[in-house]
C-alpha cells in the first residue's frame, strides 16, 4: 500500500524552485535546493526562507484560555499584549508531549503554534484537558502556510513588505493584512538567527514566497535548517525529547516553572527532581574528521554511556551532536562516539554551540 | 585515466578503471549529486584485504552516510590523501581528482564483469 504524502501550498513552489522532495512524517518537503552548505551559509550571513507551512496552529479562545494555557504548559505563559511564550506540553507523568509557541492575541485568545508530527495528538490532548475551562480550541493547521524567514538580514527585508515589522520585538505576533488576507507574522524561528514567520491562508502563500524570492531571498531546505537548529542547541522533537524524558532531562529546565500553582505534570517533575537525573541531554564537539549520527553510541572512559538523538557536520564546528548520555560527565571531558565502527574522540560541550546576537 | 570506454561500473555508482596491475576506484558523477555537500570520506586503510562488493569506506555529507563498495577483490594499495583536506573534491572532481582508493586486483576477470557505461547508464535511468 502507498502512502500518500501530504503537500503544503508551496510544494509546486518548492520544486519549481529547485527543491529535492523528501517525506519528512507523511509531508512532501523540500531537503535542500542548492546545497546545504550554501543555504546554512545564507542563513547565517544573510537570509533565507523555509517552507514551514507543516507546522501546526491551535487557537484557544474563551474566558479562562489563559488559565486553561497555564495548566497544560510547564511555562508560565505570558499574556501581555502580542506576547510570545516557548513552552513544553507533558503528559501527567512530566514527560515532554511537545514544545510549542503560544501568542497572546488577547486575554481571551491565543495562537499556539506546534510541531507537525504532533498536531493531532496535541490537539486531542487540548481538547480533553479543555473540558474543565470555559475554552475552546479549534485546530486551523489545514488553513494556514507558514514562512519562515531567516538570518540578519531577514527582519530588514521582511520590513519592505510588511512596513514596520522591523519594531516587532522577539518573540511577539502581528496581526497582517497582505495580498489581501488577514494573517500572522511573528519574530521567530528556528535557526539562531533574528528573523520572521509569516502566516497566511494557503491561497495567499504563493505570493508571498515568489515576492521574497524576488528580494533575493534564497530558498532553504529541510537539511540546512536541521543543522542550523541543531548549532543553536534547539530541540527536536520526537528525536531529542519524547514522551519518556522531562524537560530538566531535555536540558530545558528553564522552561518549567514549578512556582506556577499547577499544571500538567507539576508534581510528577517536583518527585523526579528531588531524585535527581541519571541521565541528560549532553552537547558533544568531535575532536577528528567525521559525521556523527543519530543512534551512535557515545563512551566513556570506556564504557558505554549513551546514544545520539541528533548529529551532524556543521560548517562552523564541523562534527556535533547531542544524546542522552550520564549527567555526571563533566564538560571538557573527553568521550568517544563510535561512527561505523570506529570511536571516534569528542569533547563534550555546553550548548548552544552557536550563539549570537538574538 | 576515466574515459567512457576503459571504465566498468557498479549498480551502486562506483566506477573503476585499470592502471597496470591495479584498479582505481570513484564514484560516479550522478551519484555525487544525488550524495551533494561531501563533507568527509572515510577511507580504508592501505593493505586491507578486501572482496569484491566488500563495504570498504564511508562517503559523509551533511546529510547522510553513503557506504562504497569494492569493485573486485584485492589489496588496498593506496587511497587519495587529498580527500582528508579536501572531501568535497569527490563532489568537484568526480571522474579524477576525486578519485577514492586503488586496488591491486587479485582476479582481472572480475573487472570484466562489471557494467559497462552504457550498462550503467540504464541502470539510472539514461
Amino acid at each position: 500500500m502507498t502512502h500518500e504524502l501530504k503537500k503544503t501550498a508551496l510544494c509546486a513552489a518548492c520544486e519549481k524552485a529547485g527543491g529535492k522532495m523528501v517525506d519528512f512524517h507523511g509531508w512532501l518537503l523540500p531537503v535542500q535546493f542548492d546545497s546545504i552548505i550554501a543555504e546554512h551559509k545564507a542563513v547565517r550571513e544573510a537570509c533565507g526562507m523555509f517552507d514551514v507551512s507543516h507546522m501546526g496552529q491551535l487557537r484557544v479562545v474563551g474566558k479562562e484560555a489563559l488559565h486553561f494555557l497555564q495548566y497544560v504548559s510547564c511555562n508560565i505563559i505570558k499574556s501581555g499584549a502580542s506576547e510570545g511564550t516557548y513552552f513544553h506540553i507533558l503528559t501527567e507523568q512530566g514527560t515532554i508531549i511537545d514544545d510549542a509557541i503560544a501568542f497572546c492575541l488577547n486575554l481571551e485568545e491565543f495562537l499556539v503554534v506546534v510541531n507537525a508530527a504532533c498536531v493531532d495528538e496535541d490537539f486531542a490532548w487540548f481538547q480533553k484537558q479543555a473540558s474543565a475551562f470555559k475554552v475552546s480550541v479549534t485546530n486551523e493547521s489545514a488553513k494556514w502556510s507558514m514562512i519562515a524567514l531567516q538570518g540578519p538580514t531577514a527582519v530588514g527585508i521582511a520590513d519592505k513588505i510588511l512596513p514596520g515589522v522591523i519594531d516587532l520585538p522577539r518573540f511577539h505576533i502581528k496581526e497582517i493584512e497582505l495580498f489581501g488576507a488577514n494573517g500572522y507574522v511573528t519574530r521567530t524561528g528556528y535557526t539562531g538567527e533574528d528573523g520572521v514567520e509569516i502566516m497566511l491562508p494557503n491561497a495567499q502563500i504563493e505570493a508571498l514566497w515568489n515576492a521574497l524570492l524576488k528580494l533575493g531571498v534564497k530558498p532553504c531546505g529541510l537539511g540546512a535548517r536541521d543543522v542550523l537548529r541543531l548549532e543553536a542547541g534547539y530541540l527536536l522533537n520526537g528525536a531529542d525529547a519524547n514522551q519518556t524524558k522531562t524537560p530538566y532531562e531535555a536540558n530545558c529546565g528553564w522552561v518549567v516553572k514549578l512556582t506556577k500553582e499547577n499544571f500538567i505534570g507539576k508534581a510528577a517533575l517536583e518527585a523526579k527532581k528531588a531524585a535527581g537525573f541519571a541521565t541528560k541531554l549532553r552537547a558533544f564537539k568531535l575532536k577528528n574528521p567525521g559525521v556523527p549520527r543519530e543512534g551512535c553510541k557515545v563512551f566513556y572512559q570506556g564504557v558505554e554511556t549513551g546514544t545520539l538523538t541528533s548529529g551532524t557536520f556543521s560548517p562552523l564546528f564541523k562534527g556535533i551532536a547531542v544524546g542522552y548520555a550520564s549527567s555526571t560527565i563533566p564538560v571538557g571531558a573527553e568521550v568517544e562516539i563510535e561512527i561505523h565502527g570506529r570511536k571516534v574522540p569528542a569533547e563534550v560541550v555546553k550548548t548552544p554551540f552557536y550563539k549570537n546576537r538574538v | 585515466m576515466y574515459n567512457e570506454e576503459n571504465c566498468r561500473f557498479l549498480k551502486t555508482h562506483e566506477w573503476a578503471f585499470v592502471e597496470g596491475e591495479n584498479a582505481v576506484v570513484g564514484i560516479s558523477n550522478h551519484a555525487q549529486e544525488e550524495i551533494s555537500d561531501i563533507v568527509f570520506v572515510d577511507l580504508p586503510k592501505v593493505g586491507r584485504q578486501v572482496k569484491a562488493g566488500e563495504n570498504c569506506c564511508v562517503i559523509e555529507s551533511v546529510k547522510s552516510a553513503s557506504e562504497i563498495y569494492a569493485p573486485v577483490s584485492g589489496e588496498i594499495v593506496a587511497v587519495n590523501e587529498a580527500l582528508n583536506a579536501d572531501p568535497a573534491l569527490v563532489n568537484r572532481e568526480p571522474h579524477a581528482g576525486g578519485w577514492l582508493f586503488k586496488i591491486k586486483m587479485a582476479d582481472p576477470n572480475e573487472f570484466n564483469a562489471l557494467l559497462d557505461f552504457a550498462a550503467y547508464n540504464a541502470s539510472i535511468g539514461k
